[in-house]
């Protein structure tokens, strides 16, 4: 029994970080918060050169081939670094799709190319939460109507869909968001370092993912996402209490630091709490996961819960800790709110995945007993 | 990152099952699993109680079981940290029975182990780990428990040993306990953390009275004790006069992760009642906000089980756990609350009902809801844990003191004349 990362699994974090240091500062953060830039090109391509996007993507597939839990490290370091990139989109959703329903072609043909930055891809949320629920119709190959919202959709290349055929029969789709027959609006969105856009299809030529004629089943897919997006909110929440804290250490007020009144202290007491509870949650779903443990259901939503829950409380207290200058522009607290809120919502909101860790918790394994 | 168990964790817990299959006392079984926290349903008087937990016990220490991970020298196994955990696991609700040991083997043991002299532990230790003799702590006062080093118990000098005088409060188990570890003042010329000493007192010596406090709960798990003239001789101070205070520290230390191993939320007793209980139509686990609270309760629950399992690891690779404990029983104690009252609101008025021929699960919420407020007071208060927490992983400010550089007469002095103002 091991609770913890590898010591190779900690050297690519503090490499990553100092990668991250050097081209995610928050300046460049603050390029598309600003909407100066849609995403950081230069980061995802020193991501890319990093291995970053490939490191659970076979080596026949030009990735690193090294596995989900090396995934899990970078989804922490790109969390705490609010990361203006559509990482998560493109790796732990698109790239697992294509990973686990493409055929052998449309494997070969699209992971070298997120492997090595060259394309971005996407899946909505809603999509993968409840496909059956679509609006989107095939017809002889062609693909019509509208995704009402689809995260990272003004920069994504590709995205997989759900459609019924003529025959009302529900498929995954590959469509190519930037050919013809395939539209996009940009929608403001509360965190605008991530882009979000409606995506328009009119007779657009898409192809099927994978060669069967059954739908396949989405939750192992949903689940990864789940955990490795909890890396994500997980990174996010230490660096709004680490904030919170340096803020509470720096200013006076009445004579004394504010860290030293018990109001702030007990404050960042329960924010560190939530963190940590979520740090061993988010552990348990990467063994469940990377093991392919018959628990990763309940370990899945139980980490997508807690790091919702602590990213959310994390982000919002540290703007309280800053007083009045948390409620500006000017001050970095916004971001991490902002991007907490988003967070919660990429994948199904937090009801859904309390109503689904319950459902787990009454149909199977308990909370995990050996 | 691996949550199984090595070939060699496995054949450990192998052996492990085995034993506790061929040994366990599992007449007691169902008893044991209906007990819930602070309630234990086997055997009838208390006298019956403690002999079934005291049997249990002594089977352990004559198997090689007990203390798992102490010294063998001092009847433990020498075990590392995970095979305590796996131990833990497959014991069950087995280790119910070991509650009234916790004090001695969790806390006082260890302290013993880091600062008793040789004789000490020769004597104390191996019936500590048998069950034979077993201590309470006797260290709040009632004007001190939070400000711990505010006690004053006085210690004097006399022949060949010390004159005890003062009164301790809350001492959970001194009715049935042989020993106490016990912190005392024995010089209040200085600020008040550096005129305190340590003792080991027999409870059976002259003077010694013990009255039992009625909790809340009805139940009187924790006593009032007096000293009157105690006599303890010299062997038996802990360290030197004057250390009082970081042996104290080390008893808190191994406190925090003593209560915390056994941790319970409620979170099983709620989610089964959920399943099972008819509400607005259906079940009350069909229900959006049931769900909604299920679901924070599990994270945490969930949550509270990996953050021990990460504090193995990281003992296991040997980092020496620090104040991050703390949040074990804060949340724990806090979550018990907010189920325990959450099932009575689920039972509408008959949720105030507490006897148990009548009461749903035998009344066993209303037990939850009147024991879990001494959980979040017990062994430090959650403020006093978030003060911890904040300060000492946090790194932020202490709190302003006034208490500071001034000696303990002189603080004394000074709470003698603000009472009298008020
Ligand atoms: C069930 C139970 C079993 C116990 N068993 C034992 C035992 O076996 N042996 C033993 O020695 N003791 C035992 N105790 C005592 C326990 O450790 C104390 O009750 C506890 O430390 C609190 O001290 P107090 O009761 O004096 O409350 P106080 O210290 O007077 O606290 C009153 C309130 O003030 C708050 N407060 C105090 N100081 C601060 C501060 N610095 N910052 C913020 N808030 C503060 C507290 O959080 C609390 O809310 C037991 C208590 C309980 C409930």
């Amino acid at each position: 029994m091991d609770f913890g990362f590898s010591s190779e699994q900690e050297e690519l974090r503090q490499s990553l970080r100092t990668l991250l240091a050097r081209e995610c500062d928050m300046g460049r953060v603050r390029a598309a918060l600003d909407g100066r830039v849609a995403f950081d090109e230069p980061l995802w391509r020193a991501l890319a050169e990093f291995g970053a996007m490939g490191v659970a993507i076979p080596e026949e597939y030009g990735g690193l081939g090294l596995g989900l839990l090396e995934l899990c490290v970078i989804a922490e370091e790109l969390g705490r670094a609010v990361a203006p990139v559509p990482f998560s989109s493109a790796v732990y959703l698109y790239a697992q799709l294509v990973l686990a329903f493409g055929s052998e072609r449309q494997r070969r043909d699209r992971l070298p190319q997120i492997a090595a930055g060259r394309e971005i891809g996407t899946c909505p949320a809603d999509a993968l939460m409840s496909p059956d629920r679509t609006s989107l119709r095939v017809s002889r190959g062609r693909l019509t109507g509208r995704v009402p919202m689809a995260h990272d959709g003004l920069v994504a290349d590709w995205a997989v869909l759900p459609a019924l055929d003529e025959e009302g029969r529900l498929g995954l789709y590959l469509a190519r968001l930037s050919g013809p027959g395939a539209a996009r609006e940009p929608l403001a969105s509360i965190d605008p370092t991530r882009t979000c856009a409606s995506l328009v299809f009119t007779d657009c030529e898409v192809e099927r993912l994978g060669d069967g004629v059954e739908m396949p089943d989405l939750s192992r897919v949903v689940d990864t996402a789940a955990v490795l997006l909890a890396f994500e909110q997980l990174g996010g929440a230490e660096r709004a209490l680490e904030a919170g804290c340096d803020y509470a250490r720096q200013r006076v007020a009445f004579g004394r630091q504010i860290g030293s009144f018990q109001a702030i202290k007990h404050m960042l007491a329960n924010m560190y709490v939530a963190k940590t509870l979520a740090r061993s949650n988010a552990y348990y779903g990467a063994w469940a996961m990377a093991t392919g443990h018959g628990e990763l259901p309940v370990a899945a939503a139980t980490a997508r819960v807690s790091a919702t829950q602590a990213f959310q409380e994390c982000a919002m207290n540290a703007i309280q800790v800053h007083g009045g200058v948390g409620f500006t522009w000017d001050y970095d607290c916004h971001v991490f709110f902002r991007r907490s809120n988003a967070l919660a919502l990429v994948l199904g909101p937090l009801s859904t995945w309390e109503s689904l860790l319950v459902e787990r918790l009454r149909d199977g394994a308990r909370t995990g007993d050996a | 990152m691996d949550f199984s168990d090595t070939p060699a964790e496995a054949a450990f817990r192998a052996e492990a099952r085995r034993w506790i299959a061929a040994n366990a006392p599992s007449q007691h079984r169902v008893a044991l699993e209906r007990s819930s926290f602070g309630v234990l349903r086997v055997g009838g008087d208390e006298a019956e109680k403690l002999a079934i937990c005291r049997d249990w016990q002594r089977r352990k220490f004559e198997g090689g079981w007990a203390c798992l991970h102490w010294p063998s020298e001092y009847g433990g196994r020498d075990a590392g940290p995970v095979e305590r955990l796996i131990w833990e696991q497959e014991e069950g609700v087995y280790g119910k029975l070991g509650e009234r040991f916790v004090i001695g083997q969790g806390m006082i043991g260890p302290t013993l182990m880091a600062h008793g002299s040789p004789a000490h532990k020769r004597r104390h230790l191996v019936p500590m780990a048998s069950g034979e003799e077993i201590w309470c702590q006797l260290f709040s006062e009632p004007a001190a428990g939070s400000d711990l080093a505010g006690i004053r118990t006085r210690c004097e000098r006399t022949a060949g040993g010390w004159r005890v005088n003062g009164q301790k409060v809350w001492t959970s188990g001194a009715h049935y306990s042989d020993w106490g570890l016990m912190l005392a003042r024995t010089d209040p010329s200085v600020p008040k953390h550096r005129g305190l000493s340590m003792f080991i007192v027999n409870m059976r010596s002259p003077g010694v009275e013990i009255r039992p406090i009625r909790q809340m709960s009805g139940q009187s798990g924790f006593n009032q004790v007096f000293f009157t003239d105690v006599f303890i001789p010299d062997e038996d101070m802990l360290g030197a006069s004057g250390d009082g205070w970081s042996i104290a520290l080390t008893t808190l230390m191994n406190e925090r992760q003593a209560v915390s191993s056994s941790m319970t939320t409620g979170f099983d007793d709620i989610f089964d009642f959920c399943l099972r209980f008819d509400w607005r139509g259906g079940k009350a686990i069909d229900d959006p906000v049931v769900r909604s609270k299920l679901a924070t309760w599990a994270a945490r629950t969930s949550g509270l089980r990996f953050t021990a399992m990460r504090t193995i690891s990281s003992a296991a690779r040997g980092e020496v756990p620090g104040p991050e404990n703390s949040i074990l029983k804060l949340v724990a104690g806090m979550t018990m609350q907010e189920i325990a009252k959450f099932a009575l609101d689920l039972q509408g008025a008959a949720g105030m009902v507490a006897s148990p021929e009548f009461a749903e699960e035998e009344g066993k919420f209303q037990l939850m809801l009147l024991r879990s407020p001494g959980m979040r007071v017990e062994g430090g208060t959650d403020e006093i844990q978030r003060n911890i927490l904040a300060e000492r992983v946090l790194g932020m400010p202490p709190d302003h003191r006034v208490d500071k550089d001034v000696s303990f007469a002189a603080l004394m002095q000074a709470a003698g004349d603000a009472a009298r103002r008020s």
